[in-house]
């Protein structure tokens, strides 16, 4: 919890906790933002995302713990000195002021002379390709273009932190994949740091150079979406972002393996498990990381030794380039396998009701704490 | 009830650090406190004292008694309005007065709040204007209407005779039913206004459901609609009776000699008799048996609010 | 189907029920005759004696100036209670302020009037000021029932304002002040004037305080026409009562007829603006 102000860190929250009397909102929260990050946070309804972007915003105090923000600590800064922009999920487009009036608000505030508060803000709507619309309402914008409009307002401050609240929330699917590119090349244009709420997992992996995944107030794993998703800490994180199946057994020290009951042989980790003997460990692996084939069909006559499981098609989910099998085991529990459709094929030859082998490799399975 | 310091913790910190949110809270406050809390103290006060022939027309609270202070206080008003049919009469009679009105209020109110919020949206508005706009014009004047109307000689014998409905004139005016109609009349708007608003946010699509699951109207009406309108037929009914039970123009202008009503018997006590203790207890007494409905009201009001 | 026409066969007769007085009202205006029940023709003479009654202009004034002064202090007041009670979220003493703000709607106006003229009288006995009871006494009680009246279109405004709108500002770096005088005032403007509006026509409405209250020389117009009223028929109070439902008709028709066009207008450029973009997206 020391603070680290080395020069790449911008953000350092330090045991942040709030508490809407009796509520945990945000219980002790540790997090370092690097300067130009893109970081997303990512979690459940009512974990405490929104809360924890407004105490950086400078709209909720604490209940304890410390913000700093380029090396200062925020606590006594109120929300209009703070070089943070919000970009609010409502978007908080002044009704009664036209889209150049919105954008300019900011300017005023800093008193920035009149010629060069029209260039910026000019500037600022061409950049979100709204050069034309300067003089229209609000009202009289699409939800993307309002969206759009907020944006501008916020960078035109040209701030340090720019936080968004699921900026992309009230897009229509099409409208919001395309935004994500605009957002994530603006982003890089100007160089300025965003921390984003999403509910969306999959548009923090887009975007993110960085996520945190949170939970009950509490942050449970931060890192790049690659770590996240190939080393999920828990369980939760692991089930939160992505699909995996979890397996519990007990820890072999010996060789290093995992014995399940549900399973027909141990798994076996390349990284060799360090627990201690007889203890409780789960172990998760990913569908894609499972290979399926019809009961019978392997070369190799003998069953492998390890890292394999037979059960029955339960179901089959054709998406387009994925196949994805739900295979019951024989104490009826359900793993899920997925297959990339490399080859075009008429008949599959897989169907309800087979019987299934399916085998991984060691590198496969993770081991999930807690 | 004095303490109204703000509490920095419940709220955003830009605005709770500001000394705006304590000015704010202070400005109102001090001014409810000193003209509308502190007063009923100065009426209890003179409720406890003797009248007298003086400017003002009670003897003093305290007096000086070698040079001692001694408390003039008396329950003798009270006494005497607990005593004296004629303001026990009056009390009741209000409260009746002003219970039956409520639910004429609420019979006639109800179909009209659910007519205009069933209305296609763009009427809402107008109709609603129109329950308001009599509002906005005199309420004395209009009541001085109702007067001319129920005369013997009025319009509405006049109508009824030539109808042949009826062969001499029907006394109406200065009766018990006058008053009752002239309260309806004055407090319709109060308790349409917040029917119309509970009945506005009902979820049209929680009908629907009802009717899906085989709810015959009626019966959605009883068990889905009017529950939950509940808290707007409460808030209307409070709006009315309260201010009802103490009514004075209506029973002056509408009722009769024997419409006894309190309102006005503080009129007379505190304008004609100048008997400011009596007229002061009574106000005493009416303050009390209003203050559970006034309580109820407000918490009404703060829970529809939150919900 | 029937539902809708017996709602709507009560929605109507509640409006007559509403408004045959006043058509009543209008039409014996117009009588000739001085008594009710005979109809005299048609004479516009009410008119003239309410315009030479001296007395009647002299209350008209004194009632609109004491409705101006306290609406407009009216507004102050029970706007800032309106705005703290929907935004400030629980303060300590936060149920007293309520309370204090809700009675007022309801309390017997003879409790208002004669609690009010208890306290002045104390006042004057202790600090001298308000020295005797007139216009000032009848001003300071309207302010206090009006503003809990305006509290309550306030308040409900308020509900309605994003409250996100405030923070954009003050994130965008405006102070207090600023948000205030630039985003939430404009956006409370028609809660405001409503509640101006509505406070004017309570204080102009006012009969019962105001008798409490007041003192020699400061008689108001429903003082005046009340006891018009109590001494029997006066026809000019018929003429009266028609000049005030016309001002009253005519502004709100007019302010009917602005919003709608507003609203017109509003829904026009929605719709441009949506099929603009729909057609952006298309390519
Ligand atoms: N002003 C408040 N007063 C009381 N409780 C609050 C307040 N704001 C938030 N909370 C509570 O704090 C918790 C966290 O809320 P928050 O809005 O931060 O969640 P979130 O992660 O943003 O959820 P969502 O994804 O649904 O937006 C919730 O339980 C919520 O009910
Ligand atoms: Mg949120």
């Amino acid at each position: 919890m020391a603070a680290a102000d080395s020069t790449d860190t911008l953000v350092s929250i330090q045991g942040v906790t709030k508490d809407f009397g009796g509520t945990l909102a945000v219980d002790g929260i540790d997090l370092e933002i690097r300067r130009g990050e893109y970081f997303s946070l990512l979690g459940g309804s009512g974990c405490g995302k929104t809360t924890l972007l407004r105490m950086l915003g400078g709209f909720e105090t604490p209940t304890s713990g410390r913000i700093m923000i380029d090396g200062q600590d925020m606590a006594d800064v109120p929300a209009y000195r703070r070089p943070v922009n919000m970009m609010f999920q409502s978007y908080a487009l002044f009704p009664h002021m036209s889209v150049a009036q919105n954008v300019a608000f900011g300017l005023e505030q800093e008193k920035v002379v009149k010629s060069e508060r029209d260039d910026r803000v000019a500037e600022a709507l061409s950049m979100v390709q709204l050069g034309e619309y300067g003089r229209r309402k609000p009202h009289q914008l699409s939800g993307g273009q309002r969206q759009r409009v907020a944006l501008a307002r916020a960078l035109v401050k040209r701030p340090k932190l720019l936080l968004l609240d699921e900026p992309l929330a009230a897009l229509d699917r099409k409208l919001r994949e395309k935004t994500q590119f605009e957002l994530a090349n603006i982003q890089v244009k100007v160089g300025i740091t965003f921390i984003m709420v999403t509910h969306d997992q999959e548009e923090a992996m887009t975007l993110s150079d960085r996520l945190a995944v949170m939970n009950a107030g509490r942050i449970i794993q931060v890192g790049t979406p690659g770590d996240i998703y190939e080393f999920p800490a828990n369980r939760m994180v692991g089930e939160f972002i992505g699909t995996i199946n979890v397996f519990e057994g007990t820890a072999d020290l010996a060789d290093g393996s995992v014995h399940c009951p549900a399973l027909p042989c141990p798994i076996v980790l390349e990284d060799k498990i360090a627990a201690d003997p007889e203890s409780q460990v789960a172990i998760g692996i990913r569908p894609e990381k499972m290979r399926i084939r019809k009961a019978g069909s392997a070369p190799s006559e003998a069953a492998p030794a390890s890292n394999f499981l037979t059960g029955k098609v339960e179901d089959i989910a054709y998406l387009g380039d994925l196949s994805i099998f739900h295979v019951r085991l024989a104490d009826g529990r359900i793993v899920q396998v997925s297959r990339t459709n490399t080859t075009r094929r008429r008949d599959e030859p897989l169907t309800w009701e087979d019987t299934v082998e399916v085998e991984w490799d060691p590198q496969a399975p993770v081991v999930l704490h807690q | 009830m004095t303490d109204t310091a703000a509490d920095r913790v419940a709220d955003s910190p830009a605005l709770s650090a500001s000394r705006g949110r304590l000015i704010g809270i202070l400005i109102p406050t001090a001014w409810l406190l000193l003209f509308f809390a502190i007063p009923f103290l100065f009426v209890i006060k003179i409720s406890l004292s003797e009248a007298a022939y003086s400017v003002p027309p009670v003897s003093d609270f305290l007096i000086w008694q070698d040079g001692w202070p001694v408390l003039q206080a008396t329950w003798a008003n009270f006494a005497l309005i607990l005593d004296d049919p004629l303001y026990l009469q009056a009390l009741l009679g209000s409260l009746r007065i002003a219970a039956i009105s409520t639910l004429l209020t609420l019979l006639i109110g109800y179909p009209m709040a659910y007519a205009i919020a069933r209305a296609e949206p763009g009427m809402r508005t107008p109709l609603l204007l129109l329950v308001i706009l009599p509002f906005w014009t005199s309420f004395l004047i209009r009541v001085y209407a109702w007067s001319t109307l129920l005369q013997d000689q009025g319009m509405i014998n006049s109508a009824l005779m030539w109808l042949g409905v009826i062969d001499d004139p029907m006394r109406m005016l200065n009766t018990e039913f006058a008053v009752q109609l002239g309260i309806v009349y004055s407090y319709l708007p109060f308790m349409i206004l917040p029917l119309y608003a509970t009945l506005e946010r009902l979820d049209g699509s929680l009908l629907e459901a009802a009717a899906d699951l085989g709810a015959r109207p009626a019966t959605t009406f009883w068990r889905v609609t009017l529950p939950l309108s509940l808290p707007g037929v409460a808030a209307g009914c409070l709006l009315v009776f309260i201010p009802a039970a103490g009514e004075f123009v209506i029973p002056e202008l509408l009722g009769g000699p024997d419409t006894l009503m309190i309102g006005k018997v503080m009129w007379q006590e505190f304008f004609n008799n100048r008997d400011w203790p009596v007229a002061s207890a009574l106000a005493t007494i009416l303050l009390l048996l209003l203050i559970v409905p006034i309580l109820l009201l407000d918490r009404t009001q703060s829970r529809a609010e939150q919900g | 189907m029937r539902r809708g026409s017996f709602l709507t066969l009560c929605l109507w007769a509640g409006f007559a029920f509403l408004y045959l007085p006043i058509i009543v009202l209008i039409v014996y205006s117009f009588n000739a005759s001085r008594l009710v029940a005979v109809w005299g023709g048609w004479s516009v003479k009410w008119y003239g004696e309410l315009f030479r009654d001296p007395q009647v202009l002299g209350a008209a004034s004194m009632s609109l100036q004491i409705a101006a002064i306290s609406a407009t202090v009216a507004v102050v007041i029970g706007g800032l209670a309106g705005y703290a009670l929907s935004r400030f979220g629980r303060f300590r003493g936060r149920t007293g302020f309520s309370t204090m703000l809700t009675a007022p709607l309801v309390m017997p106006e003879v409790i208002t009037g004669l609690s009010l003229l208890m306290l002045f009288i104390a006042m004057e006995g202790l600090v001298g000021w308000p020295a005797g009871r007139g216009m000032t006494t009848v001003i300071i009680a309207h302010i206090t029932f009006a503003a809990a009246y305006v509290a309550v279109v306030v308040r409900s405004r308020v509900a309605g304002l994003d409250r996100a709108l405030e923070e954009a500002a003050m994130d965008l770096g405006a102070r207090p002040l600023t948000v205030l005088r630039r985003i939430t005032l404009p956006m409370l403007m028609p809660g405001l004037l409503s509640g101006w509006l509505l406070a004017f026509t309570l204080s102009l409405d006012d009969l019962v305080i105001a008798s409490f209250v007041t003192g020699p020389g400061a008689t108001t117009l429903p003082m005046l026409i009340f006891s018009k009223v109590r001494l029997g028929v006066s026809p000019d109070i018929n003429a009266l009562a028609t000049l005030i439902v016309a001002v009253v008709a005519s502004g709100v028709l007019l302010s009917g007829w602005i919003m709608l066009r507003a609203e017109r207008r509003h829904a026009r450029q929605v719709r441009a603006a949506f099929r603009r973009e729909g057609a952006m997206d298309g390519n």
